[in-house]
C-alpha cells in the first residue's frame, strides 16, 4: 500500500527518540520540522480525488499497528493544515498526528480505543461539504473488506444498528413532551459522552433522570445497549454499618453430616471454565453415523497401536480442514479468529479431575504418529507433567464416552473454542435403506456443541456431514 | 567524572575556611559553585544582585559577634518586661502606637499558625529566637484543616477506587476483585482523622520546642507591636523585635455566587464530603478543581467544569495540560465549558436543582444555563488580611495581598519598607503553596538572624495530586521561550515517556510524560514538568537541582536505582543535548587557581532568573493554589 500519509507526528520524534536512545547523548536531537520534511518528501499526491483517506501513520521504525487513543477532532470538524487531528498510540508512545491538508473530517473509520495496522485508513477527509456524503459512503465500503483481513474492529454502528428499531417509539413521545413545555434538554456529562460514542441523537432520548435530565442509562437504552455493568460504584453511602454487600449467591443451608472437600487446583480450573462457558451462546446438532467400516479399520490397525481416540481425532482434524469456521474462535464478540493450526483437545478423566491433552496439528500427522503422540500425552497427564501448551492450545475438543456405553450426550463448550464434539457408543441398530431393505448396522450418535456467534446451524450440519462421510469411508484416515 | 557531587562538597569546605570574615553560618552556604567563592565579589556587590536561589543565597553576613550579643541581651531583658506587659492596659499601649519599644516580649511573633507560620516558628527556635505564634482559629491553617491534608486523604481513596473499578487494569495485572464500593462517612472520617492527627502533630511540635501559642486574632498596632485576643475578651499586647504576618487565605467566591454550604460549596465544605452528588459542576479547573474532579468521578459523580479561560488547566505547561486533559478529563465522566464565567449560581431549593448562569468571558453575553445537583467553587483563593491593622503602619493591600519585596519585607503605601515586618505565604500572594509559605518563613528567620536570604521561587515545585499526578518546577515552555528570546539564549526541550520505564510498566501505569526545558548552551535547567505515576514525588530531583544550581551535564551522571520511577528523570537528563563547550561548574571549582574563569561563570547566572520573575510569579500566584502538600 503506497502510503500517502497526510498525517505526521509533530512533537513526537524527540519523545520516541529518547526512549530508544542509549543513555549516552549520541543521537541528534530531532527537531520536529526536520522530521516532517523527511516524511513529506515521501508523500504522493493524488490530485484527482478530493476525498482523501487518512492512514495510520508509522510513528516509529518498529511500529506495525497503532491504537487510536483519541480523536481530537470529530466528524464534521473543519481541519486546517498542521492541526492535530488524532492521537495515536504506537508501541512506544502516544503521539499527536496532524493533517497536511485542509478539509473536513468526513468520517472516522477506526474509532477511539481500537487499533489499525500501519497504512490502513483510519478516517476520511473531504475537501468540501458536498463531498462528505460521498466520503462517508467510501468510509463504510472501505472499512468492511479491511476489517476481515486484519484485526481492524468492526465499526460500532454494527452494534448499534438494532437500536433504532427499539428506540423508535420513544423519540416521538419525547418531542411531544418537549414541545409542550419550554424546557431545554439537560443531559449529564456521561450521557453526552455516550450519545456521541454511540451516535445517538441526544434530542431523541427520553429523559428519566431527576429534574427531567437525560442520564447515561437513558442513552444506553436509546442506543439499545445493555447498561454498562453498574459502572457507578456500589454506593453504600447511607449507613456505615451497611458494609460492602457481599454479592454472594444464595447460600444453601448445610445438610447435616456432609463433608466439605475443597477443589484441587485442577477442579478449581474446571469450575472456573464451566462458569466462564455460560457467557457463550451455544447450540447443539446431533448426527447419527454408521461405524461398521470404521470398526473394521480399527480392528486392522489396533495391533499397530492405533487407538479409537486417534482415529476419531484424525477424522475430526480432516473434517476441520474443510470447515475452518468450526475450528475458529470468537474472542471479543466482534470477530472471527481463524486458527491456523488444527489442534484437537481430547477430554480425559484422570483421578478426580479432567484434563484435555492436545494433539497439535492433528491434520498433518499420520494416524500412527498421532497414536504414539496420544499415548505420550496420556502418560504425561497421569503423571501431571503436561506442559501448559499441551493442554490449553486446543482449537476443537473431542469428548468420547462411548466406552461406557453412553449412547449420546451433551458437552459444554470450553471457553476459547468454537466447538466441541461429544461421541457416544456405537451400537448395532436396525436400519432401513432407500430400497426398503432392513439390515443391522453399527451406529453412533455424534453431538456437537458450538458457539453460535460464529458457527451457525448450517455450518455445523455441513461439518457433521463431512465427518460422517469420513467415518463411513475411513480409508483416507490411513492414507 | 564519577562524582562531581563529592568534588563540589569538598571544595566548598576549602572555600569556607578561607572566608574568615564571614559569619560562621556561612560555611556551608558557599558551596555555590557558580557563585564561586563569594569573597571575590561580595564586598562590592549590592544585595539586589543576589542570586535568587533557594539554598545558598546568603551573602552579606552581618557581624556574627555583634548580632548574637544583641540577641542574648534582649532575651535577658524580656523576662522582666514580659511580666509587666501583661498588665499594660490597652489604652496605655495605644498611646505608644508608632513608637518602637526598646525591649521586647519576643524576638519573633508570627500571626497565623498555618504551615507558613509553623515552618517559621520551628526555624526560629532552631536559631535561638524566643518565638510566639498567634492563632485565631485552629493550628495548622488551611493546609492542614481545609486543604492539602484532608484532600490527600480523599485522593488516596479515589485513587484506589479508580484502580479497583478499572476492570481492564485489574485484568492486565491478573487480579480479580468483586465490585468495589465505598462508605461515604468512612471516607469522610479518614480525611477528618488525618487532619486531626496532623494538627496535633503540629501543635505538639511547637509546644515541645517552647513556642508560645497565643490564642486570638492578631492585629498589628505599630512597629514591633501586636495585639491579640478573642472577640469579647480584653486584648493582650505583645511586642516583638520582628513580626511575620502569615494569615493565609480563604476560598475566593466571585460575586453572584451564593454559597449555602450544601449544594453550592467551596473546598472547605467539599473536604468534609457530606454528600456525593450525582452531578457536580466545578467552577475553575486549577489544582483544586482538578483534584476534586478526580475525587468526585472516582466516587461515582459526573462532573462539569466551568473555566473562564479558553482552555482547561491553564496553569500547566501546554503539552502537559493537553496530555492531562486526555487522561484526566476526556475518558472520565466529565464535560466542560471554557471561556465562560459563572455569573450567577443559585443553590438548590424548593425542589429545583442548582442553577448556574453562564456568560461569555469576553463579551459578557449570556451563554447558557446549567442545572446540576451541586456546584463546587474552586476559583482560587483570596488573601485573609482583613483586620490585620495594616492601616496602623500605613500599608495598603493590593487585592487583599500584602505587598512585599523579594525578601518578604512588607512595603508601605509610599513604597518604603516597613521595618521588622514581614509577610509570608498566601497573604503575600507570591506563590500560593503551603511549602512556599514555609520556605518564605524560613527565609525570613534567616534574615532576622542576620543573614541575607532570598528565596528562589523558581526552584519551588508544585504538584497536583490527581491520578496520575502532575508536577512542575520552574518555567513552562512558553515562558522559557519568551525569556530566551528576550535575553538572547536558546531553549531546548527534552522529553521522556513513562512508557519506557520498567517500574511504571510493572505497575501497568505507563501513561505519562516528563519534560525538561533547558539551555543547551550552559546546561541550566529552566523547568521540569511531569505527568505520570508519582510525579509529585519525582519532581524534587529537578527542583533541588534548580535550587542548587546543578547543571544537566553534572546531574546526568548521578545514578538512579533500577528499576524505579526516578529513572524517568534520569532518562530525561541524559536525553538533553548540552553543547560540548558548556561550562562544567565542578571542573571550574577544582581549579581555584583561576578565579577569573569562575567569576565569569557566576556572573552570567544570577541575572538570568530575575527579569521575567515578576511576570511569572504573578501568573503562578493566580493559578497555583494552596493545594500542594507540604506533608
Amino acid at each position: 500500500m503506497a502510503s500517502l500519509s497526510q498525517f505526521l507526528s509533530r512533537t513526537t520524534p524527540p519523545l520516541s527518540n529518547s526512549i530508544i536512545s542509549t543513555p549516552l547523548p549520541l543521537k541528534p536531537f530531532h527537531q520536529a520540522s526536520s522530521w516532517k520534511l523527511s516524511h513529506s518528501r515521501r508523500r504522493i499526491f493524488t490530485v484527482q480525488s478530493k476525498i482523501r483517506e487518512i492512514f495510520m501513520p508509522a510513528l516509529s521504525s518498529t511500529m506495525t499497528e497503532g491504537k487510536i487513543v483519541s480523536w481530537i477532532k470529530s466528524e464534521g470538524d473543519v481541519l486546517s493544515k498542521g492541526e492535530s487531528v488524532v492521537v495515536v498510540e504506537s508501541d512506544k508512545a502516544d503521539m499527536d498526528v496532524e493533517t497536511f491538508y485542509d478539509g473536513i473530517l468526513a468520517a472516522i473509520v477506526v474509532p477511539e480505543g481500537e487499533s489499525a495496522p500501519v497504512g490502513a485508513p483510519i478516517g476520511i477527509l473531504a475537501e468540501t461539504e458536498d463531498e462528505i456524503a460521498e466520503a462517508k459512503a467510501k468510509a463504510s465500503s472501505a472499512s468492511t473488506p479491511k476489517s476481515e483481513a486484519v484485526v481492524t474492529p468492526t465499526p460500532p454502528p454494527a452494534t448499534s444498528t438494532p437500536a433504532p428499531a427499539i428506540s423508535q417509539p420513544h423519540p416521538i413521545k419525547s418531542t411531544e413532551t418537549v414541545s409542550s413545555g419550554p424546557k431545554k434538554i439537560v443531559a449529564t456529562p456521561y450521557a453526552k459522552k455516550l450519545a456521541k460514542q454511540h451516535k445517538v441523537d441526544i434530542n431523541s432520548v427520553v429523559p428519566t433522570g431527576p429534574y427531567g435530565r437525560i442520564t447515561a442509562e437513558d442513552v444506553e437504552k436509546a442506543a439499545g445497549i445493555a447498561p454498562s455493568k453498574n459502572v457507578a460504584p456500589a454506593v453504600a453511602t447511607s449507613a456505615p454499618a451497611a458494609s460492602p454487600k457481599p454479592a454472594a449467591a444464595t447460600i444453601l443451608p448445610p445438610i447435616p453430616g456432609s463433608t466439605v472437600v475443597p477443589f484441587t487446583s485442577m477442579q478449581g480450573a474446571v469450575s472456573k471454565n464451566m462458569i466462564e462457558s455460560l457467557k457463550v451462546p451455544t447450540f447443539r446438532v446431533g448426527y447419527p453415523m454408521t461405524t461398521n467400516a470404521l470398526d473394521a479399520l480399527y480392528e486392522k490397525v489396533k495391533p499397530k497401536g492405533v487407538t479409537m481416540t486417534a482415529l476419531l481425532a484424525k477424522a475430526t482434524a480432516m473434517t476441520l480442514v474443510q470447515h475452518p469456521v468450526v475450528n475458529a474462535t470468537c474472542k471479543d464478540g466482534k470477530s472471527f479468529t481463524y486458527n491456523n493450526n488444527i489442534n484437537i483437545a481430547v477430554a480425559v478423566a484422570i483421578n478426580g479431575g479432567l484434563i484435555t491433552p492436545v494433539l497439535q496439528d492433528a491434520d498433518k500427522m499420520d494416524l500412527y504418529l498421532l497414536s504414539q503422540k496420544w499415548k505420550e500425552l496420556v502418560e504425561k497427564a497421569r503423571a501431571k507433567q503436561l506442559q501448559p501448551h499441551e493442554y490449553n492450545s486446543g482449537t476443537f475438543t473431542l469428548s468420547n464416552l462411548g466406552m461406557f456405553g453412553v449412547d449420546r450426550f451433551d458437552a459444554i463448550l470450553p471457553p476459547g473454542q468454537g466447538a466441541i464434539m461429544a461421541v457416544g457408543a456405537s451400537k448395532p441398530t436396525v436400519v432401513a435403506d432407500a430400497d426398503g431393505f432392513f439390515s443391522v448396522k453399527s451406529k453412533m450418535v455424534v453431538n456437537v456443541t458450538a458457539d453460535h456467534r460464529i458457527i451457525y446451524g448450517a455450518d455445523l450440519a455441513g461439518f457433521l456431514q463431512t465427518f460422517s462421510k469420513i467415518i463411513e469411508n475411513p480409508e483416507s484416515l490411513t492414507f | 567524572m564519577q562524582s562531581s557531587l563529592s568534588l563540589s562538597l569538598s571544595q566548598s569546605i576549602v572555600t569556607g575556611s578561607h572566608s574568615q570574615h564571614h559569619h560562621h553560618y556561612n560555611n556551608n552556604n558557599n558551596n555555590s559553585a557558580p557563585l564561586g567563592s563569594s569573597r571575590f565579589f561580595l564586598p562590592t556587590s549590592k544585595p539586589v544582585n543576589l542570586r535568587f536561589c533557594g539554598l545558598r543565597s546568603e551573602a552579606l553576613g552581618f557581624s556574627s559577634s555583634s548580632s548574637s550579643v544583641t540577641r542574648s541581651h534582649s532575651r535577658r531583658v524580656q523576662l522582666s518586661t514580659r511580666r509587666s506587659s501583661g498588665t499594660v492596659s490597652v489604652s496605655a499601649s495605644a498611646a505608644d502606637n508608632g513608637t518602637s519599644p526598646k525591649s521586647f516580649d519576643y524576638d519573633l511573633v508570627i500571626i497565623g499558625a498555618g504551615v507558613g507560620g509553623h515552618g517559621a516558628a520551628l526555624h526560629a527556635v532552631e536559631k535561638g529566637l524566643k518565638t510566639a505564634i498567634i492563632e485565631g482559629d485552629v493550628v495548622g491553617g488551611t493546609c492542614v484543616n481545609r486543604g492539602c491534608v484532608p484532600s490527600k486523604a480523599l485522593l488516596a481513596v479515589s485513587g484506589r477506587m479508580r484502580e479497583l473499578q478499572n476492570e481492564h487494569h485489574m485484568k492486565a495485572l491478573g487480579l480479580q476483585v468483586a465490585a468495589a464500593g465505598y462508605d461515604r462517612q468512612g471516607v469522610a472520617d479518614h480525611a477528618n482523622n488525618l487532619a486531626t492527627k496532623i494538627r496535633n502533630n503540629l501543635t505538639n511540635s511547637m509546644k515541645a520546642l517552647g513556642v508560645d501559642i497565643l490564642t486570638g486574632f492578631g492585629t498589628v498596632l505599630g512597629p514591633q507591636k501586636v495585639k491579640y485576643g478573642k472577640v469579647g475578651s480584653p486584648d493582650n499586647i505583645v511586642t516583638a523585635k520582628d513580626i511575620i504576618i502569615a494569615t493565609g487565605s480563604v476560598p475566593f467566591v466571585p460575586k453572584g455566587i451564593e454559597v449555602d454550604g450544601k449544594t453550592v460549596i467551596t473546598s472547605d465544605h467539599a473536604l468534609k464530603l457530606e454528600s456525593v452528588p450525582d452531578w457536580i459542576a466545578i467552577v475553575g479547573s486549577g489544582y483544586i478543581g482538578l483534584e476534586f474532579s478526580d475525587v468526585y468521578t472516582a466516587l461515582g459523580s459526573e462532573v462539569t467544569f466551568i473555566e473562564a479561560l479558553d482552555q482547561l488547566m491553564p496553569g500547566f505547561d501546554p503539552e502537559i495540560g493537553k496530555l492531562a486533559q486526555r487522561v484526566l478529563i476526556n475518558p472520565r465522566k466529565i464535560d466542560y465549558h471554557t471561556g465562560v464565567f459563572a455569573s450567577k449560581i443559585t443553590p438548590a431549593k424548593d425542589g429545583k436543582p442548582v442553577t448556574i448562569e453562564l456568560i461569555d468571558a469576553k463579551t459578557k453575553e449570556p451563554k447558557d444555563t446549567l442545572e446540576v445537583d451541586a456546584a463546587l467553587i474552586a476559583t482560587g483563593r483570596a488573601p485573609f488580611t482583613n483586620g490585620l491593622g495594616l492601616e496602623n503602619i500605613n500599608v495598603v493591600t493590593q487585592r487583599g495581598f500584602v505587598p512585599v519585596d523579594e525578601r518578604m519585607r512588607v512595603i508601605d503605601e509610599n513604597g518604603n519598607l516597613v521595618p521588622h515586618l514581614y509577610c509570608i505565604g498566601d497573604a503575600n500572594g507570591k506563590m500560593m503553596l503551603a511549602h512556599t509559605a514555609s520556605a518564605q518563613g524560613i527565609s525570613v528567620v534567616e534574615q532576622v538572624t542576620g543573614r541575607v536570604h532570598v528565596l528562589n521561587h523558581l526552584s519551588i515545585p508544585a504538584a497536583c495530586f490527581t491520578h496520575p499526578e502532575i508536577s512542575m518546577v520552574g518555567l513552562t515552555e512558553p515562558q522559557a521561550r519568551e525569556k530566551g528570546e528576550k535575553e538572547g539564549f536558546e531553549i531546548s526541550v527534552a522529553k521522556t515517556s513513562f512508557k519506557a520505564n520498567t517500574k511504571a510498566l510493572a505497575e501497568n501505569e505507563g501513561e505519562g510524560l516528563a519534560k525538561l526545558i533547558y539551555r543547551p548552551d550552559n546546561g541550566e535547567i529552566l523547568g521540569v514538568h511531569i505527568f505520570g505515576l508519582h510525579a509529585a514525588d519525582l519532581i524534587h530531583e529537578a527542583s533541588n537541582a534548580i535550587a542548587l544550581g546543578t547543571r544537566i551535564q553534572d546531574i546526568k551522571y548521578a545514578v538512579h536505582a533500577h528499576p524505579t520511577l526516578s529513572e524517568v528523570l534520569d532518562e530525561l537528563f541524559k536525553s538533553a543535548k548540552v553543547k560540548a563547550h558548556a561550562s562544567i561548574p565542578g571542573v571550574a571549582r577544582r581549579n581555584p587557581e583561576s578565579p577569573g574563569r569562575s567569576s565569569n561563570q557566576h556572573d552570567d547566572q544570577p541575572r538570568g532568573h530575575s527579569s521575567c520573575r515578576q511576570n511569572v510569579f504573578k501568573k503562578i500566584a493566580a493559578i497555583f493554589m494552596m493545594y500542594s502538600s507540604l506533608f
